[in-house]
């Protein structure tokens, strides 16, 4: 990959561990939209978002010298958003459910339904085509994730990540990390449960409108 | 026929290799269980409803905006710098005495107003707004230069800066003494503008002696980012004032010697 400056990422990473903290600036206008895509999902705004991306390249270039130049430094850069993300929604979980509920566990786990949090009466599927709705609901869904199946679902399903991958961000083993995603998928179809039956049982759901 | 789970047609779908074969031939025959792999699938379908704002085409630069300031400097290099013998000698016994001086003008003031002419420390500190005053005003001209500098006009493919280099590691040496001495007197303000004034000449100072016009430009737009300059020019006002209102030379070497000599 090469910008307008034409310098590798590599050669960024040597020049900038070499003391010129200018050579960091390549690296950051470079990958910074692709940090903020996996940023937003995760937070879901874009305010986190972008703090997010700001505080994944201040860790990137303290521990830069950590990074081995043999890895790609997007993918490294990736890994220190998505791990800094679900530490974030974790936190903010944790304490969500404080204020909200004490009866809940404190990590707002599982229990969460939802299809509680989604507040309006199913609409038409005419309306949800529209997809303004569907992203809505989606949304909401995700929201109600565990951080873990959030960050799960999001590496898996937008950025391709490998198990291996996921797993090493969750800290667990590629097998957890395989069901957290499988977890992840069955709480969103639930979710969309009114509005997936369409095809085969759109009169189930109602199309009078 | 047993129709197959929902996390076993999950895993089919990730492409997981056990049991594949017997999957894929179920499915051949099994409409109840495409239909349900077709709706897992709907699944990920919906999760691409979800707009993801575009951040702008100058995001990037705006990340770096944002987070230039806060990545620290190479300490290696500065604790080196500030640490190497030759440096701190070669800075003298008149200028440590210098900011002796100015300590105590500036921040010990005599009970008596009126005594202020006779009062020997008050004409040194005098003395002293005068060399950081100076300081300053060389400051001010390293930085003017470098920002009224057009190097994309010479259309050269790199820029000498070797010069301005060297007075700005210079300038480095005494700004620290200056930044060190304001902030152990408690001017904070001081002491502020200064530091920020010192990470611009380190950038300076730090750069390879010939650089890129693009490396030159992103030199000249965090001396404008960080309005250096400006800061620089206001506490140069408030010395001038200091002194109650006599003109703070530019930046002309003699009078620092002279400076010097009387303190």
């Amino acid at each position: 990959m090469a910008d307008a400056v034409g310098t590798s990422d590599a050669v960024a990473v040597r020049r900038t561990l070499a003391g010129e903290r200018d050579a960091y600036r390549v690296l950051v206008e470079r990958h910074s939209a692709y940090v903020y895509r996996l940023a937003y999902r995760m937070t879901g705004n874009p305010h986190d978002a972008e703090e997010v991306v700001q505080e994944a390249f201040l860790r990137a270039y303290q521990k830069l010298q950590q990074f081995a130049g043999s890895a790609n430094f997007a993918t490294w850069v990736y890994r220190i958003a998505a791990n800094y993300a679900i530490d974030r929604l974790r936190q903010k979980k944790s304490e969500e459910a404080r204020r909200e509920t004490p009866s809940r566990p404190p990590d707002g786990q599982t229990d969460v339904d939802p299809l509680s949090q989604v507040k309006d009466p199913a609409p038409s599927p005419e309306r949800l085509a529209g997809s303004v709705q569907l992203a809505k609901k989606m949304k909401e869904a995700l929201d109600a994730l565990t951080p873990a199946e959030r960050t799960a679902i999001v590496m898996r399903h937008w950025d391709g990540c490998g198990i291996e991958e996921i797993a090493a961000v969750l800290k667990s083993n590629s097998s957890a990390a395989k069901n957290t995603v499988f977890r992840a998928v069955q709480k969103l179809r639930l979710a969309l449960q009114p509005f997936a039956e369409r095809r085969g049982a759109a009169k189930a759901v109602g199309t009078e409108s | 026929m047993k129709h197959k789970s929902e996390e076993e047609l999950f895993r089919y779908r990730e492409g997981e290799m056990k049991g594949r074969d017997a999957i894929a031939a179920h499915l051949e025959e099994c409409d109840e269980c495409r239909t349900e792999l077709a709706r897992i699938e709907e699944v990920f379908q919906a999760l691409n409803a979800i707009p993801v704002p575009d951040p702008g085409e100058e995001y990037g630069s705006k990340v770096w905006r944002n987070i230039v300031n806060r990545l620290p400097e190479k300490e290696m290099r500065w604790w080196a710098g500030w640490f190497r013998p030759r440096r701190m000698l070669a800075l003298g016994a008149a200028a440590a005495a210098l900011i002796a001086a100015f300590l105590a003008g500036r921040y010990s003031h005599p009970a008596n107003p009126g005594d202020e002419i006779l009062d020997a420390s008050k004409v040194r500190e005098r003395v002293l707004v005068v060399a950081v005053g100076e300081h300053l005003g060389k400051s001010e001209m390293i930085l003017m230069d470098l920002s009224n500098a057009q190097p994309a006009e010479s259309g050269k493919k790199l820029i000498n800066i070797s010069t301005e280099q060297k007075r700005a590691e210079d300038l480095v040496e005494e700004n620290r003494l200056y930044r060190q001495t304001a902030l152990n007197g408690g001017d904070h303000a001081m002491a502020s503008t200064l530091d920020e004034l010192e990470r611009v000449l380190l950038d300076v100072a730090h750069s390879p002696a010939e650089v890129t016009p693009a490396q030159f430009e992103s030199i000249q737009k965090r001396i404008a980012e960080q309005g250096i300059l400006l800061k620089v020019r206001v506490v140069r006002q408030e010395l001038r004032a200091e002194t109650g209102g006599r003109k703070t030379a530019p930046a002309s070497n003699d009078s620092t010697a002279k400076a010097r000599n009387k303190a």
